[in-house]
This record gives structure tokens, C-alpha cells and sequence, in this order.
């Protein structure tokens, strides 16, 4: 298991074949990529604050715990910080498992905690606007979600 | 009792500010933030609505009643927007 912060871009291609070549005993592998997105055309960059002393603690604790409840042969968290244009790569997941729905469910149980309870805060930076993006009440649902749902 | 404070994203913006030692009394992180907004406008509008801030107490989440006993950095900041 890995889990890293980084201001610089990642080389998604090459973590994935590491990943996998690391792994012993996967069927399947799954990964996630978080893209910066331009919805009003004119964004010029995000801004992507974090909490350098537990940032890195928070990702290992998600990905060990994704690891535990669907029994994952191996997680891969990588996630950005500092000046990122639209485009641009934010963070990716990578997740190995025997089957593939494990690998699936692993991924998405460790986006929705990364989403509302990894210490990033975004900021859209426009050329006459700025704001700080707002967390959403659907993704603190999809978290609930995850301690309600009868354990697979 | 000596600690640090950190404040990130919008709530630093508002307190003016990133980091700060205190000595202080509280006995929670509510009470903390009592303290703090007595000082000025900035740090008043920053905890105008408790509802729209998390805190984290040695780097673990917790709330407005966790109790401060032995901390040493105590973090207010918005909802987190990872991922």
C-alpha cells in the first residue's frame, strides 16, 4: 500500500504498470483519475490546499481501511497539491483485488472518503473570479452509505 | 496550556492568517473558538457559522466538544474537498 502527496504531476501510465507489477495474486485492477474541469470556460487554475502534517496520515488510514473491508491485495492513493491547470491530473486511486468487484467497490469506498475526509480544500481561480469550492451534501450521503450497507 | 492553532482555506483567508500560538484555557475546541472571536471581526466571521467548519485536534477529526486536555495543535478549517 502507498499513499502520497505531491505538488508535482504524476505519471499515471507508469504507477499503473509499477502497481501491477508489484502485485502477486490480482485479477483485477482498478483505477480512478480525478481531472480538473473547466465547467464555465473560463477558469484559469485550481489552487489546492492541504494540511501537510496529516494529509498523508489520512490517505494511509483510507486506503488500509478500503484494503480491510473488501479484502484488496494492494491500494495506491496519489494526490496533488499547489497550481493545477484545467485539464490537469488532481490525484488517481489504484486498487488490486482477486475479483473485480471488490476492486471496484475498494476504489469507490476510497474516492468517498478522499472526496470529504482527506484534508484538501480546492479553489477555482478565474480571471475575475475566485472561490472556494463547496462541499456537497451528496457526497457526505455516499459516505453514510458505506457504514449502512450490509457488509458484502 | 500552550498550543497551536492552524486555520486553512477560507477560514484562514477570514482570520488573516495561516498559524498562531496561544496560551489559553479552554477546556474544548468550542471554547477555543469562544476565545478567538472576542479578539476581532476577522476572527468573528470566520466562526459566524460552526455549522460550516471542522476541527482537528493532533491531526485527528473531531468536533466542538472534544476536549483539548494535553493537545498541541488544534486545526479549523471548511468541509473538506479532496479527491
Amino acid at each position: 500500500m502507498a499513499a502520497r502527496v505531491q505538488e508535482a504531476p504524476f505519471d499515471f501510465s507508469a504507477e499503473v504498470v509499477a502497481f501491477q507489477a508489484d502485485v502477486q495474486n490480482a485479477g483485477a485492477v482498478v483505477t480512478f483519475t480525478g481531472v480538473v474541469r473547466d465547467d464555465s470556460g473560463c477558469l484559469d487554475h485550481m489552487f489546492i490546499e492541504h494540511y501537510p502534517a496529516m494529509t498523508e496520515a489520512a490517505l494511509q488510514k483510507f486506503a488500509l481501511q478500503a484494503m480491510e473491508k473488501f479484502g484488496l491485495e494492494d491500494a495506491l492513493v496519489i494526490h496533488r497539491y499547489g497550481v493545477l491547470a484545467p485539464g490537469e491530473a488532481i490525484m488517481m486511486v489504484a486498487t488490486a483485488a482477486r475479483h473485480r468487484k471488490d476492486a471496484f467497490a475498494g476504489a469507490d469506498y476510497l474516492m468517498d472518503y478522499l472526496k470529504s475526509r482527506a484534508p484538501f480544500w480546492k479553489k477555482e481561480v478565474s480571471k475575475d473570479h475566485t472561490e472556494w469550492v463547496a462541499s456537497k451534501t451528496q457526497d457526505e450521503v455516499a459516505l453514510a452509505a458505506w457504514s449502512e450497507a450490509p457488509k458484502s | 496550556m500552550k498550543l497551536d492553532i492552524l486555520y486553512f482555506a477560507w477560514v484562514r483567508e477570514r482570520v488573516g492568517k495561516s498559524q498562531e500560538a496561544v496560551d489559553t484555557n479552554a477546556k474544548t475546541a468550542g471554547d477555543l473558538v469562544d476565545e478567538l472571536i472576542l479578539r476581532d471581526a476577522g476572527y468573528a466571521a470566520a466562526f459566524s457559522d460552526l455549522s460550516a467548519i471542522c476541527v482537528a485536534i493532533d491531526q485527528e477529526l473531531g468536533d466542538f466538544t472534544t476536549l483539548l486536555k494535553d493537545c498541541r495543535e488544534v486545526a479549523f478549517f471548511p468541509p473538506m474537498t479532496g479527491g
